[in-house]
């Protein structure tokens, strides 16, 4: 999506321009846009009337944002301690090596997968358990992580 | 008024003084790494920590920000204070070996690199964050900034570029206790 | 429909009731984020689409989590005059069969996990029987909810709704006895007298720190400063603990009834609820709730007609643990990163926007209309001496009965194990449990006769935290464990003071020494003293508890980190470095699955043949351990 003046005023219309909504702004953008582009950045710190180092120390503090456009769908794998004794680490393995990611984590480079861990989903009596975009997936075994993907590859 | 002792000897200082302020002003010296008089403290080095007692309970506190209270009892060397300080130099020494600044401190302490430490490192920003509270609350700019969180924190400019609203004044040259700054300073002040 | 008044609030409640129990009958589905990562949705999805394409007299409606996750999704059907019955692991086909027994006026025999015969509506002046006479059939047969090994310790106060009530039905929190308790507080109490009632109840912070909540209050309502803030930590981030989110989730009245009454006492008319983003169920259920409360007159200005006003705003965490620590949540409010600051000045004196401030967490504030209701003596019966009340834990891991508990504190870790959660599965042997998540410790079996309680846990190395147990068995590595916890905090350390940023990375490179069977017993004592300064250095409670997952295992289980130095053993088969996969010719009969799974083409064979696996090949993934139906692969 591109990022056009109108989406930007549609998101900052509902705050005033007060510091303290930076952050829920920002939030919106990423909503929106699935990333903060650089344009918007500079458009809601104009708005609040913070400094742009102030916006972008909070977008690389916090997990939520992310600079860089994300995947079509969104794999979220679960190591928190329950799935960790479940055997999570080895799941988040085959995910990464079936995704080719080279890093902890990342993007695939069709942009059709984007792979990241998350500390607890609190779905913890299905441990090991990932969510793809909104859906949860329990019970999970490499063998299982990989006709997971498959799946999501056809859609 | 306020009374009490640190390591023994009875000191007084104002209400709303630290204990670093009333330490420095009777002559006890405490080390510190990220205070400097000209802007607020902000507690993230550690090397300033002292031990307080205050009836009820003794615990290991910041002495640049802890404010005084009558009757405490301050030590600033017990097992605790010189534990926790002489890790905080051993690892500061083995993230950034060849850094001067970070020797001369090593050699105060007698501490020396472990075989955790990385080659040949010199440079030694540790996040101090002397630079942009300076660059913030005596400029007036905010063209610095830490940026991300944890082990990838760092000092720097928005997106790792030079900064538009930096004016270069070199305060941050000044202020930096170890030196990073002249390395860095290429590459987030203004073009 | 606008409650201003004691009259509006007694009509409410007769309205709700007549919805929570109609003279008809009524399917409940339980949709917290449990039940519907089980398939829930689907399910209340069939159920609606049938009662509507047979214009059924009935009612299917959703409820929150009553606790038994491992048994989701939980289906339960009332009709008129009968015990309630529920019913467990319901999928769209069993519901098919439900359906048409219940469509026919009958009570399916089908999957019945247990029947309720009395809904104890603590809140609300007593219990309601569902059913008169004797009890014929399976029905006789079937335990009742409080028979079951999980429930049987158990006691719901702060979980009081969960399960019973439409978490987005403002009527039905009424008609369990909510909001009476803020009436109550507003127009015979004085502040103080509510800030006493908590103290003499003895409540103390269930989000992890154990402080007594009415010390609290009394020390923001002294406090200089205005306005005043309330709070409510709901960034539970603890991994293995989500007793939050569930309450959030199935009952989210009680927390702001709870903020209420605390805003009330401490002289506050604004308010922040800060939850987690990555629970949007919970985001949507106080969003809901925050809107009807409003829309009602229960949030806003003159609440009640009694001339109290308060408001509650709801902020969004973006990914972040430490902004579980209060001053680095109140950092987040106001639009910065969380970074925490010294607490020698308190927040209750000078928090957000440095006006004073007053911070729980969900469970918490759940408890507050309990003890405005029926009195801090009431709530004083249940507990121990230094810990009143009860406390929801999410009991996780190598457990049969994995689920949320709520149980009086002082039941010993031995009961919730072995009674409430079924023992350990697979006849594996209890080894350890964790509490208290990333800031607790691993609690060993010699120990497990412990009661649970604040100070107990103290102790014994561990802390309350916010409630996460998580069991561990022979197959853990407790070396992995706690290198687990370190991964865990480094990724989530703010970064802003050495001790933490640099302190626990040094840890973790130790700890990965022993887990490849280097290192010596002298790295044993320096990882002590650097623990040491870990806890004392730190800026906040982070950084300073997150030794204790290396202090406990060092202190409990020495002799595994021996075995890894010593010997180069890991001991439960874990750690990779010390481990070997091979197969075992006896038991394989050449069924190739191995064969498939393997990434690295290390195992080759022909069908019905054992096969053989090149150990310079295998990165140890267990992919083969996994699928192997034959027990051929071992791992040693």
């Amino acid at each position: 999506m591109s990022v056009t003046f109108k989406a930007l005023e549609n998101i900052l219309e509902h705050y005033p321009p007060s510091s303290e909504h930076l952050i829920s702004a920002l939030q919106d953008v990423q909503a929106k846009f699935n990333y903060l582009p650089p344009e918007a950045m500079t458009a809601v710190c104009d708005h609040l009337g913070v400094p742009l180092s102030r916006g972008w120390a909070v977008a690389t503090f916090y997990k939520a944002f992310s600079l860089e456009p994300k995947g079509e769908h969104d794999v979220a794998v679960c190591l928190g301690t329950a799935c960790h004794v479940r055997g999570a680490a080895n799941v988040y393995e085959k995910f990464r090596r079936d995704l080719g990611i080279a890093g902890p984590e990342g993007t695939t480079r069709d942009l059709k997968f984007s792979l990241r861990q998350v500390r607890c989903l609190g779905c913890c009596s299905m441990a090991p358990v990932a969510q793809v975009d909104e859906e949860i997936h329990g019970n999970l075994s490499q063998r299982k992580a990989g006709h997971l993907l498959r799946m999501y590859r056809k859609r | 008024m306020i009374t009490f002792t640190i390591n023994g000897q009875e000191v007084q200082g104002q209400d709303g003084w630290t204990i670093l302020e009333v330490a420095r002003w009777h002559g006890i010296d405490i080390p510190t790494l990220c205070h400097y008089e000209a802007v607020e403290p902000y507690g993230a080095c550690r090397l300033c920590v002292v031990e307080v007692d205050d009836g009820k309970r003794s615990r290991v506190v910041i002495s640049c920000m802890y404010p005084i209270r009558s009757g405490i009892q301050v030590k600033t060397d017990s097992p605790r204070v010189a534990n926790v300080r002489r890790w905080i130099v051993q690892l500061l020494l083995d993230e950034s070996p060849g850094a001067p600044k970070i020797q001369e401190l090593a050699k105060a302490f007698r501490v020396t690199p472990s075989r955790f430490k990385k080659e040949g490192v010199e440079f030694a920003c540790h996040l101090c964050g002397l630079c942009i509270r300076a660059c913030q609350e005596v400029v007036g700019v905010q063209a610095l900034t830490f940026g991300n969180r944890g082990v990838l924190k760092e000092v720097t400019a928005p997106y790792h570029q030079r900064s538009t609203d930096c004016i270069r004044c070199g305060t941050c040259l000044y202020v930096c206790p170890t030196g990073a700054m002249e390395q860095l300073f290429p590459q987030v002040s203004a073009p | 429909m606008q409650i201003t008044s004691i009259d509006d609030l007694q009509k409410a409640k007769g309205v709700g009731l007549a919805q929570l129990y109609p003279d008809k009958p009524k399917i409940l589905v339980g949709m917290a984020t449990c039940g519907l990562a089980a398939g829930a949705q689907k399910v209340y999805d069939f159920l609606s689409k049938k009662a509507q394409d047979a214009h059924w007299g009935g009612v299917v409606e959703k409820t929150g989590c009553i606790g038994f996750c491992y048994k989701e999704p939980l289906v339960d059907a009332i009709l008129p005059g009968q015990p309630r019955v529920t019913y467990e692991q319901v999928t769209p086909e069993i519901a098919g069969a439900l359906w048409e027994e219940l469509a026919a006026g009958k009570i399916p025999e089908k999957q019945v996990m247990a029947r309720i015969d009395v809904d104890d509506m603590i809140l609300n002046g007593g219990p309601r029987k569902f059913y008169k006479g004797k009890l014929k059939g399976f029905l006789a047969k079937t335990p009742r909810y409080e028979d079951l090994d999980f429930f049987k310790l158990q006691r719901h106060i702060a979980m009081r709704n969960c399960g019973f009530i439409d978490p987005d039905n403002l009527l039905h929190y009424i008609a369990r006895g909510g909001y009476f308790a803020l009436y109550n507080a507003l127009t015979a109490m004085t502040p103080d007298e509510v800030i006493a009632a908590v103290t003499t109840a003895g409540l103390r912070g269930r989000g992890g720190g154990g402080f007594p909540t009415g010390v609290k209050w009394a020390s923001c309502r002294k406090a200089k400063g205005w306005p005043k803030y309330v709070l409510c930590n709901a960034d539970e981030g603890d991994p293995g603990a989500y007793m939050d989110r569930s309450l959030i989730e199935g009952d989210p009245h009680s927390i702001l009834e709870g903020m209420l009454i605390g805003a009330y006492a401490i002289g506050s008319s604004e308010g922040y609820i800060y939850v987690r983003a990555e629970y949007p169920l919970a985001v949507k259920t106080l969003q809901r709730a925050i809107f009807a409360a409003r829309e009602a007159g229960l949030l806003g200005q003159n609440i009640l007609g009694t001339g109290f006003s308060f408001d509650i705003k709801l902020n969004l965490g973006g990914g972040a643990f430490v902004c579980g620590e209060s001053t680095a949540l109140m950092a987040s409010i106001e639009g910065k990163p969380g970074e925490p600051r010294a607490k020698y000045v308190h927040t209750v004196d000078k928090g957000l926007w440095d006006r004073p401030s007053n911070l729980n967490n969900v469970e918490t504030w759940a408890n507050v209309p309990v003890i405005i209701a029926k009195g801090a003596d009431w709530y004083r019966d249940t507990g121990t001496e230094g810990s009143k009340g009860t406390k929801i834990f999410s009991l996780v891991g190598q457990v049969k009965n994995v689920g949320l508990v709520e149980v009086p504190m002082g039941v010993s870790i031995k009961d919730l194990v072995m009674e409430v959660g079924g023992g350990v599965p697979e006849n594996r042997e209890f080894k350890a449990i964790q509490i208290g998540g990333p800031s607790g410790g691993c609690i060993p079996k010699e120990h497990w006769g412990l009661p649970i309680d604040f100070d107990s846990l103290w102790d014994a190395g561990a802390i309350m935290g916010s409630g996460g147990m998580i069991v561990m068995d022979n197959s853990t590595c407790m070396v992995d464990v706690a290198k687990f916890f370190l991964d865990f905090l480094i990724d989530e350390s703010c970064g802003k003071c050495i001790p933490c940023r640099l302190g626990l990375k040094r840890m973790r490179e130790i700890l990965e020494e022993f887990s490849a069977g280097k290192g010596s017993l002298e790295d044993l004592e320096e990882l002590q003293s650097l623990s040491e300064a870990v806890k004392d250095g730190s800026l906040c409670a982070l950084g300073g508890s997150a030794p204790n997952p290396v202090l406990t295992t060092l202190r409990y289980f020495r002799d595994e980190y021996e075995a890894h130095i010593l010997q180069g053993k890991c001991p439960a088969a874990v750690c990779k470095d010390l481990i070997t996969y091979s197969i075992n010719p006896e038991l394989c009969n050449g069924c190739t699955a191995c064969v498939n799974e393997c990434p690295q083409g290390a195992i080759t064979g022909t069908k019905k043949e054992p096969h053989t696996l090149n150990a310079s090949l295998c990165i140890k993934c267990g992919a083969c351990f996994e699928v192997c139906k034959f027990g051929a692969v071992a791992v040693a």
